[in-house]
């Protein structure tokens, strides 16, 4: 390998920005898989986040930690790194800025991608502080239908929601700037990485838009569900409370 | 028909720009954009001003010299052609046209409209030709080329150099011009002999020059009067990957 080359060239950092932001995409999907589980109750929901605290003797979790911080860090350095070059680039202003349009991507969600980067680094840092960061021993556990004690995270999410409708609106409004970057995000990654080709660039710009809406979409409906949907969404439920409901709804049905 | 121009005047490198305005009258429908230019500085010799600086040569869309932004989009919003291609049929009577330089740092202004892109020529001169000895001219089916791929690098190589995708890119980032230039070489047999070394080197002295970096927002590929495509900035990102684990000398 030419190491004298390694030095981060605008090409090396556009590969940069591309991986871990593609990474940071894939664990975006994980992310919302796992959300997910919070519909089908408490059991599963915390079985769910016992297993990701206690799987490879909790070396995973930890591992997984490290990675997303460094690709966090990576990413946001050769973006801030992007924006820098811009100015300097051009300091002279044009007086009239307008559009050539056609095959051209410009858009705003292109060119505020430091703009709703940074409102997304102020996000992860609450959104870490509402449950990463919360106290745990206060919330108290569950015992699973398989005698197992597990942190009652889901007690967590349902008080953190629905104790505040502006923190449920903060989220939402996260997640719409989320979508925003990832609308521009996801294709150019691929750009980024040069993995595209004069006939799939269409078609990967279409697909990025599209997946960047179905995951903020996903991620914007649950805390708002949480909020809305009390009854369903209970603090206080027992371990087998929707196993049970289960049961009685399916008998009450067979006795007609 | 009456055009009133808001036109970016600077009298030197250092010295201070502004947008001067202009007004003329009896321009016809079929004349230039650059034809329109000509007249309004024969008005303003005529009065005793200084004319306005702007650059063109060969006036048929081939040699990249005239660049000029025009109501904020390179060479103007008809697109796929360059300054000297747009026709004054393309504005209405008593439009307002702002007429300003391509701006970037690499490309400073050395007058009014004029800028020195010999940052390009630096650029080339790190790889953008085959240094081999090729010797006379040999029997052309020595050399089998794909019908594709010499379509590819033509495509690539009608990159006239002009500049218009640093003056449209909201980071005056020149990863087209690169792209291109390293593309074109790419796809046939005399390119491939320094291949990683040019990747290396044209990408290096890109950055040396003061551009940009790409954010992928494609506005280049619209101003290009080539319709030069963002696949070849793609491109040049793979054949830059492959030279950092190329071994020397190729």
């Amino acid at each position: 390998m030419n190491i004298s080359s390694l030095q981060p060239s605008s090409v090396l950092k556009k590969l940069l920005t591309g991986i871990t932001g593609l990474s940071l995409v894939l664990f975006l999907i994980a992310h919302l898989a796992g959300n997910l589980t919070m519909f089908a109750g408490p059991e599963v929901f915390n079985a769910y986040a016992r297993f990701l605290h206690h799987f490879m003797h909790g070396m995973f979790i930890r591992f997984a930690e490290f990675g997303l911080l460094a690709f966090f860090i990576v990413h946001i350095w050769s973006g801030i790194s992007v924006q820098l070059s811009k100015r300097k680039a051009r300091p002279s202003r044009y007086a009239y800025a307008g559009n050539a349009g056609g095959p051209s991507k410009k858009s705003l969600h292109s060119l505020n991608m430091a703009i709703s980067g940074g409102i997304i680094l102020l996000f992860v840092v609450v959104h870490l502080i509402n449950f990463k960061y919360a106290d745990h021993d206060a919330i108290g556990t569950m015992t699973l239908q398989d005698g197992t004690v597990a942190v009652n995270v889901y007690k967590l999410v349902v008080q953190t929601f629905q104790g505040s409708f502006l923190l449920v609106l903060f989220y939402m409004a996260a997640m719409a700037v989320l979508c925003s970057h990832l609308m521009h995000g996801i294709w150019s990654a691929f750009q980024s990485l040069g993995a595209t080709r004069p006939s799939t660039i269409p078609f990967l710009h279409a697909t990025g838009i599209a997946i960047a809406i179905a995951l903020a979409v996903g991620f914007f409906l649950l805390p708002l569900m949480v909020y809305l949907m009390r009854g369903t969404f209970d603090a206080d439920a027992l371990p087998a409370a929707h196993a049970e409901h289960a049961r009685n709804l399916l008998e009450s049905v067979i006795r007609g | 028909m009456k055009i009133n121009l808001k036109i970016w005047r600077q009298s030197g490198p250092d010295a201070p720009g502004r947008l001067v305005d202009y007004s003329i009258d009896g321009i016809d429908q079929s004349q230039s954009f650059l034809e329109m230019l000509d007249t309004l500085n024969e008005k303003i010799i005529k009065d005793g001003g200084e004319p306005v600086a702007f650059e063109s040569d060969c006036r048929e869309g081939i040699c990249g010299n005239c660049g000029l932004v025009i109501n904020g989009v390179a060479h103007g919003e008809k697109g796929a052609c360059t300054t000297c291609e747009v026709r004054m049929r393309s504005f209405q009577d008593g439009d307002t046209v702002t007429i300003e330089p391509f701006r970037a740092k690499a490309f400073p202004i050395i007058k009014d409209l004029v800028i020195n892109r010999s940052a390009f020529d630096r650029i080339m001169a790190k790889g953008g030709y085959v240094a081999v000895n090729t010797g006379s001219a040999q029997d052309a089916n020595l050399l089998p080329v794909h019908k594709d791929a010499a379509e590819a690098a033509m495509d690539s190589a009608a990159c006239i150099g002009c500049g218009a995708c640093v003056a449209a890119c909201p980071n005056a980032s020149a990863s087209l011009f690169v792209g291109a230039k390293i593309s074109q070489y790419t796809w046939l047999p005399q390119g491939q002999v320094e291949r990683s070394t040019r990747a290396l080197g044209m990408v290096k002295q890109m950055d040396a020059e003061g551009f940009g970096d790409c954010s992928n927002h494609a506005e280049c590929e619209a101003a290009c009067p080539k319709e030069i495509s963002i696949a070849n900035i793609s491109r040049m990102r793979r054949e830059y990957t492959k030279a950092l684990f190329a071994e020397q000398g190729s």
